[in-house]
């Protein structure tokens, strides 16, 4: 029988394995383990969720707490990954790449294509993203569109535990810069996660439904989302087909035509805010690559533009949720011939 | 720098009401009631009112994630931070910004900040309007240990003092950012010493001391209002609850907390101060006790069935909704 993890043990898991296997690999960040210079009790953190806990006691010095520092720590990550290491930072939430944006942008991206090719940066900056834990609007964002802008780097945003494992591994084997985007809403989500380490490549979408009606693309916790319409809708006779991207960046186009292909309706579901995300940019790439197979217009279903409010009621509103989803695929269904 | 018996008052009143605002935010946490993330500022209470004691509605402050200390300090109102923290529509900022970015800037109160660091170059700027119109205001960031080391902060503190600005960097070292001491992370002995790199007075205070601060926080903000430029305040106190609520704090030694409130609780201190030295009664200051404990526990009991935010107030305050 499969074994079950929550999809913060798949990335602690993740990280172990590799620590074992590649003694390169070393983890840095805030309170990463914690109780540094306390008179109390050392790896007392393991990071604010606890999800790097434990490996200071495995791994020790590999295990690097930081001074609040975004800046020189995330960029000297950057740099020992230029250098010999294959660090893994924790940027402990997406919001704080604002302290630090310059070493990831126009440094670690920069390096490999600037350099002519004579530059490897394998650098992993772990970074939890996402509404629903009523931390407000500077802990909350969807950023990873602004990754995926920029060339260079891969941004990964898996949506289940045997994800997660699978595409943390490929990341820190990878050689160029991965900002890998945890959902914090997803962390204590059991599924599958088998025990030996496995890689997944990056840019393979993942079919997580298949259907003939309405294709849904999406990914991170919109999966979900997604998953509980198209059951909704197939009590309605509505067949839904669900897109997992898994990565942003590179982005699996195949898939997506494909799918858009079988079903010639297409819905496309992102957390992020309605501008220039990732609804926008697969909506426009399938209006170029296959406009002859859609039967009607696109729906996206985004959140509000708007910063993440606190309250629990708002945020409960800003959040896209599977009624809107059924709604957009409706529509959709309605408009199309 | 002699207080008068209103002033004491004051002091003692404001410090009274953040300890036991923060004392029932614990307690109503437990409870599940609250969302999100909780900072307490129980501990440091001497810290922030013996700073804002000094201010009015021209001088502006800039916080931290730890901010509902600073906030009433500075005079915001009480009810309407605790129906804030609630999420409630008539909270402070709407419900729309929580704990830790409580702001109201009528009060100069520039916000709680959810990012470290995030306060320092904002404080430039409202020193920079100040001097520039004249007002003869200042402008005070309250920093944590942690937050001291954040490159925003080295660079507020240059920028400050290049230009000659009316800022004071207020350090408050609790010894700890977030699970990491602060004498690991701070390479030098002290904060304050970092001052002199930056051609600025650094001075090392006990934070539990109203009458230190008051006293420190007195001469600094003099200097900027005379045009004498920035000063960074290193005051050294502790937290009595976690990084935020539920923390388990492993990492603090064992009793650390109960010996602190034993010896160092700077409300005890300004207790025996002033009653020993005859210029406040007992009586005084256990009549402020029952009464701020009434306020908070009318500000709960308010916020508690406040009404939320409605779905029209999703889509408001921004320029444009899609
Ligand atoms: C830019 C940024 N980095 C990290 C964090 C996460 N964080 C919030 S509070 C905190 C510790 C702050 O410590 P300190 O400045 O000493 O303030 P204290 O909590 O002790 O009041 C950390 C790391 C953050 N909010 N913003
Ligand atoms: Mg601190």
């Amino acid at each position: 029988m499969a074994r079950t993890a929550t999809y913060q043990q798949a990335i602690n898991e993740a990280l172990a394995q590799e620590m074992e296997r590649d003694e390169t690999v070393v983890v840095m960040g805030e309170d990463v383990a914690g109780g540094l210079g306390t008179d109390g009790e050392r790896d007392a953190w393991g990071g604010p969720l606890g999800i790097t806990k434990g490996l200071y006691g495995k791994y020790g010095d590999r295990v690097m707490d930081t001074p609040i520092s975004e800046s020189a720590f995330i960029g000297a990550a950057v740099g020992a990954a230029t250098a010999g290491l294959r660090p893994v930072a924790e940027l402990m939430f997406i919001d704080f790449m604002g302290v630090c944006f310059d070493q990831i942008f126009n440094q670690a991206a920069k390096f490999r294509y600037m350099f002519g090719g004579k530059a490897e940066t394998p650098v992993v900056i772990r970074t939890m993203y996402g509404a629903g834990l009523r931390a407000a609007a500077q802990h909350s964002q969807c950023l990873y569109p602004v990754f995926t802008h920029i060339p260079g780097l891969k941004v990964v945003t898996p949506a289940t535990p045997y994800d997660a494992k699978g595409l943390l591994i490929q990341a820190i084997r990878d050689n160029d810069p991965v900002i890998f985007c945890e959902h914090k809403g997803l962390y204590t989500l059991e599924g599958d996660v088998p025990e030996e380490p496995y890689a997944l490549p990056f840019g393979e979408a993942n079919i997580v439904r298949e259907g003939d009606d309405v294709s849904i693309v999406t990914l991170g916790r919109m999966v979900h989302v997604a998953d509980e319409a198209a059951s909704a809708l197939a009590n309605d006779g509505i067949e839904c087909e669900i897109v997992d991207l898994r990565t942003t960046s590179p982005l699996d186009e195949d898939t997506v035509i494909e799918t858009v292909e079988n079903t010639g309706r297409l819905v496309v579901l992102d957390e992020a805010h309605p501008r220039c995300n990732m609804a926008t940019d697969i909506a426009a790439m399938v209006c170029e690559k296959a406009f002859d197979s859609l039967k009607g217009p696109i729906k996206q279903v985004t959140a509000p533009h708007t910063p993440v409010p606190f309250s629990d009621t708002l945020e409960d509103l800003y959040i896209p949720d599977a009624a809107a989803v059924q709604k957009a695929v409706k529509a959709v269904m309605e408009s199309s011939k | 720098m002699q207080l008068s018996r209103d002033e004491l008052l004051k002091a003692y009143t404001t410090m009274r009401t953040i300890r036991e605002f923060e004392e029932r935010l614990h307690v109503e946490f437990a409870t599940g009631e609250i969302p999100g993330f909780v900072h307490l500022y129980a501990g440091e209470e001497a810290s922030g009112v013996g700073v804002c004691m000094h201010l009015d509605d021209r001088d502006r402050i800039a916080s931290t994630h730890r901010g509902h200390g600073h906030c009433i300090a500075k005079g915001c109102d009480v009810d309407g931070m605790m129906a804030e923290i609630y999420g409630r529509k008539d909270g402070l900022c709407a419900g729309k910004g929580g704990s830790m970015h409580i702001a109201d800037l009528d009060k100069g109160m520039m916000g709680a900040n959810g990012i470290v660091g995030g306060g320092p170059p904002l404080i430039c700027g409202a020193g920079l309007a100040a001097k520039q119109l004249g007002t003869g205001g200042v402008a005070i960031a309250f920093v944590g240990d942690g937050g001291s080391n954040q490159g925003t902060t080295f660079e507020s503190l240059n920028l400050a003092s290049v230009w000659n600005l009316p800022c004071i960097f207020v350090i408050e070292n609790n010894g700890y950012a977030e699970s990491t001491s602060s004498k690991w992370s701070i390479a030098c002995d002290d904060a304050a010493d970092r001052a002199s790199g930056f051609n600025m007075p650094g001075v090392v205070i006990d934070g539990h001391d109203f009458f230190a601060v008051y006293e420190a926080a007195g001469e600094a903000i003099k200097r900027a209002r005379e045009g004498g430029g920035p000063s960074l305040l290193e005051c050294k106190l502790n937290r009595y609850y976690g990084h935020f609520e539920g923390d388990a704090q492993t990492y603090r030694g064992p009793d650390e907390v109960k010996k602190l409130r034993e010896s160092r609780d700077c409300l005890a201190m300004f207790r025996e101060r002033v009653t020993e030295a005859g210029l406040l009664d007992a009586s005084d200051l256990d009549a402020i006790d029952s009464e701020a404990e009434a306020q908070i526990d009318g500000a709960v009991a308010k916020a508690k069935v406040a009404p939320p935010p409605t779905a029209a107030d999703l889509l408001t305050d921004v320029y444009v909704s899609y």
